[in-house]
């Protein structure tokens, strides 16, 4: 590409990877090639994407713009130029100056990045007072500067803070800052946003987009999400096991995808949540009693004071999960969805209210439940890699409930562990191999498949495709339909993510601050009338459309909703600090009053339900 | 690649690597498969040297070219007789073979080294794992018995315990044992605690699994491997310990030969000697003995990693 460019062009180009390979070197001593020649460059002022799924290499490729292999990994040919020189030949002494200075590394957790016993503008500035490019008055100017640039709220002060002192976006955007400080050519951006709530990933998709913009700084971005991709880049670079598939215009590539899997992944996207998607699951399983049902919760954490727990987390939760049914439980993170799927499990036991299965009350905590009721409620974790012990085999993880439950052993057991492998996709050789053998997703079927050892009624799913691929969280959610036609088994689906919940679940809860917000049947929940948060998630899913970013952002549901931060101890409605619709005096005093429309669709608002058409 | 790189320049900016319909793209592996254990070169030195002296201790009195206590020339009785044939390491303060005291204080020095420590394990990885998984009172309760013997200097405390009770190779094991219990205990109530928070033990739990499962199946096989590091670092400073102890006269007894006894006898051939062998000799055994284990601490935890999140 660069040959056909004018020099003027050429001199524009901030990095440059001439068929760059990178290998793995194995225990013998021979090497894997885990990049194998990819070609792309980067403009001043360009912001290129390297997507694609875990294992493409996108991170190995962005660290060799630092001149940095990862351990056990080495530069194998091919070049990494970064302003005409090759960093991947370059010495640590040589790569000194660069580092921090020239090229900035954005990690993915922002937590992880700051130091939380050092002031926030303190670590901004360190990197270029430590190059001595900027002396600390200019390094202060420049924070500042991009406090506001950032749109950080209390610009002038929020350096003084400490970092566990502010949001989860706003030390996102801090961290951009930190980067940004020592005006460097070139931003390394490594999923950024990938553990953010919608609705702040849009507050940082904005920020970062704006500033690089103002900083004519080139950037590449690193991700699997093609939505965020299609708000951000100028340029992407598709990315599949070490090797460039497909790359162009971020017009062009999103619009009229080319390669095979370009294609897939564009598939793989999840359709935005609107109502008549949701598959309805037939009723071939229905009995009149739901499975499990919750009644007037009230649950928490901390010391009981007069009944209530100090940190209450969920308020007046009504939950009813009929057999074969699913039920979507939504919010944003710290809106206790998993608070409620741990009283479901009987792990938090509830300060209020009484559980019941199959029409039966049930005991509040886990040590009061019989062996039988225990086996019926089964629970399926977010995070495949530490819900599996990593010192048992498949086997002895899969069969020891079939051991402990249904008193199986020998060969029948080895039979029925065979026969739930083959129900989650798997091969039965996978019986004898470790957990760390295996890949994410398939340890995730793993997980799926010991819940359903035990034959239960509902399975407790807490964001089990959060921490999975796009192609390879849609394949779970396939395999969780088929399961609930197949078996009849009842599912409580907790995740962040509308779209997801919107074409599997059957009943929609959206909780905010521990309350309900709105809950009922799918179609309702995501058809107007809306409640003001349910629009607001709705419309913070990112489409992958060139310019929704801009479109959404002008939204008055965003101007009011998007910063703000979930106030649990509110004395009216929860949701009034970020409401476009709140009405002074009655909204932020008095608890909403909860509205039944028909079908069961209900909706907590001091607005009328017809105003919130 | 080739390929591709003609296509690249043909489509100018918007490239599609070639294709074939029927290739599926499947899930790639998460991670390069775990490699398998090795020992580098330092690890096999460290496990040659391990090796060597654990045969020396138990062959001992089967190799020993004469008895703990006999001189090699009872006609010419003389301190500190420089290496000669018949005593390859020369002779002691008592005439007695340097070369032959060494190797029955290999025994001796390692074997209650190696029992202490043991006992030391015995004690605190129950008291530890017991504190983790009980309940917070308990737990404090003995966490803070466990810091007040932890804040007790621990040669000043041996020298309390032999000096009030008196000097028995027993006594030494179990002194010992009970003061290094207290290290180990802090390692495996914390390993214990961040084992005990993790997502497959909780999922044992609200499977209903008892207690006894729960430490033996779930927690057990992933606190064995830390531990077994440790282990061996442990054993190091029993062994300096008990040296010690001996150094100072209150361990093992004359006339039983150990390494550190062996020191503090020879003492004198620094001044008087004609030559420094039966003072150095018993302390680079010790010295190469610590060393030989660390070595091959030293692969084992680069191997298992520093923390838990790394191992899993």
């Amino acid at each position: 590409m660069a040959k056909k460019t004018t020099d003027h062009q050429n001199n524009d180009i901030v990095f440059e990877a001439k068929s760059l390979k990178i290998n793995a070197i194995r225990d013998d001593g021979s090497e894997l090639p885990i990049v194998k020649g990819v070609d792309f460059h980067v403009r001043r002022g360009e912001v290129v994407a390297l997507i694609g799924e875990s294992g493409s290499g996108k991170t190995t490729i962005s660290l060799a713009s630092l001149g940095y292999c990862k351990p056990g990994l080495t530069f194998a040919g091919g070049e990494a130029l970064f302003m005409g020189q090759d960093v991947s030949k370059m010495t640590t002494d040589e790569l000194r100056p660069i580092r921090g200075e020239k090229v900035a590394y954005l990690a993915q957790s922002a937590a992880a990045t700051f130091n939380p016993s050092i002031r926030i503008n303190e670590q901004v500035t360190e990197a270029p007072i430590l190059h001595n490019t900027k002396t600390k008055a200019e390094a202060d100017k420049k924070a500042l500067e991009l406090y506001h640039a950032l749109e950080l709220p209390d610009p002038e002060h929020i350096g003084n803070r400490y970092p566990h002192q502010v949001s989860g976006g706003q030390l996102q955007r801090l961290m951009a800052a930190m980067a940004l400080c020592g005006d460097p050519d070139l931003l390394v951006l490594d999923e950024p946003t990938t553990a953010l709530d919608v609705t702040t990933q849009i507050e940082v998709l904005k920020a970062f987009k704006t500033v690089i913009k103002q900083q004519g700084a080139a950037a590449i971005y690193v991700t699997h999400d093609l939505a965020v991709v299609a708000q951000i880049a100028d340029h992407i670079v598709v990315l599949y096991n070490g090797e460039v598939k497909e790359a162009g215009p971020t017009d062009v590539l999103i619009n009229s995808p080319q390669h095979p899997y370009t294609k897939r992944l564009m598939e793989a996207i999840r359709p935005l949540p609107e109502a008549g998607q949701g598959e309805e699951s037939d009723d071939t399983h229905k009995r009149d009693i739901p499975a499990l049902e919750v009644n007037q919760i009230d649950a928490g954490y901390g010391k009981i004071v007069n009944g209530m727990p100090t940190s209450l987390i969920l308020k007046d939760v009504n939950v009813s999960i009929k057999r074969g049914k699913t039920v979507g439980i939504i919010g944003e993170s710290g809106c206790g969805k998993s608070t409620l799927a741990r009283v479901f499990a009987g792990l938090l036991p509830p300060a209020n209210g009484d559980i019941l299965l199959d029409g039966n009350p049930l005991a509040p905590s886990l040590k009061q439940r019989s062996r039988e009721e225990l086996r019926k409620i089964q629970f399926v974790y977010q995070m495949a890699d530490t819900a599996l012990n990593p010192r048992q085999r498949i086997g002895d993880i899969v069969g020891r409930p079939l051991e402990f439950y249904h008193g199986l052993s020998g060969k029948e057991k080895t039979q029925r562990v065979h026969e739930l492998l083959e129900m989650v996709e798997l091969p039965s050789q996978f019986a004898e191999r470790y957990p760390h053998e295996l890949s994410g997703g398939q340890k995730q079927r793993i997980n799926l498949a010991r819940a359903l050892a035990s034959d239960p009624e509902v399975v407790l799913c807490d964001e089990v495709t959060s921490a999975l691929d796009t192609i390879v969280g849609a394949n779970v959610i396939e395999l969780l339909k088929r399961l609930r036609r197949e078996l009849g088994v009842s599912f409580v689906f907790i995740s962040h993510d509308l779209s997801t919940v919107a074409s599997f679940a059957d009943e929609i809860v959206v909780l905010y601050a521990g309350r309900v917000a709105e809950q009922g049947p799918t179609d309702q929940v995501l058809s107007p009338p809306y409640h003001p948060y349910t629009r607001l998630l709705i419309s913070s899913v990112p489409e992958p459309r060139v310019g929704w970013l801009e479109d959404m952002t002008k939204t008055k549901e965003a101007i009011s909703g998007i910063s703000g931060a979930v106030d649990i101890n509110a004395r009216g409605c929860p949701f009034y600090k970020r409401c476009p619709h709140a009405i002074t005096g009655t909204c932020d005093t008095t608890p909403p009053p909860r509205q039944i429309d028909k079908n069961n669709h209900i909706i907590e608002c001091h607005l009328d339900i017809k105003d919130l058409l | 690649m080739s390929k591709s790189k003609s296509k690249n320049k043909l489509t100018q900016e918007h490239f599609v690597a070639p294709y074939d319909d029927s290739v599926s793209f499947d899930e790639l592996p998460d991670a390069p498969p775990r490699s398998k254990f090795r020992f580098s070169f330092t690890g096999w030195l460290g496990l040659i040297i391990v090796c060597f002296w654990v045969t020396v201790a138990i062959t001992g009195p089967f190799i020993a070219p004469y008895g703990e206590n006999d001189l090699p020339f009872p006609d010419a009785y003389s301190e500190f007789q420089v290496p000669q044939p018949g005593a390859w390491l020369g002779t002691d303060v008592t005439d007695r073979d340097i070369l032959s005291r060494l190797i029955y204080g290999a025994g001796r020095t390692i074997g209650i080294a190696f029992l202490a420590t043991t006992l030391a394990y015995i004690i605190g990885v129950i008291l530890g794992i017991g504190a983790a998984i009980s309940n917070p009172k308990v737990d404090m309760v003995i966490s803070r018995i466990n810091d007040a013997i932890l804040s007790l200097p621990t040669i000043m405390l041996g020298l309390v315990v032999v000096a009030a009770i008196g000097s028995s190779i027993p006594v030494l094991i179990c002194t010992a044992g009970v003061i290094y219990a207290s290290v180990v205990f802090r390692l495996a109530r914390a390993l214990g605690q961040e084992i005990m928070v993790m997502d497959f033990v909780e999922a044992a739990r609200v499977r209903g699994e008892g207690l006894w499962w729960v430490i033996t199946k779930e927690i057990w096989p992933n606190a064995a491997m830390p531990l077994m590091t440790d282990f061996g670092l442990r054993l190091i400073y029993v062994i300096l310990f008990v040296s010690s102890l001996s150094f100072l006269g209150l361990g093992v007894q004359p006339p039983q030969a150990d390494w550190g006894s062996m020191v503090r006898e020879n003492l004198g051939a620094l001044q008087y000697g004609t030559s420094i062998i039966p003072v150095i000799a018993p302390a680079i055994a010790i010295a190469t003995l610590t060393v030989g284990i660390n070595l091959i601490v030293d692969d084992v935890s680069a191997y298992s990693g520093g923390k838990l999140s790394k191992r899993l």
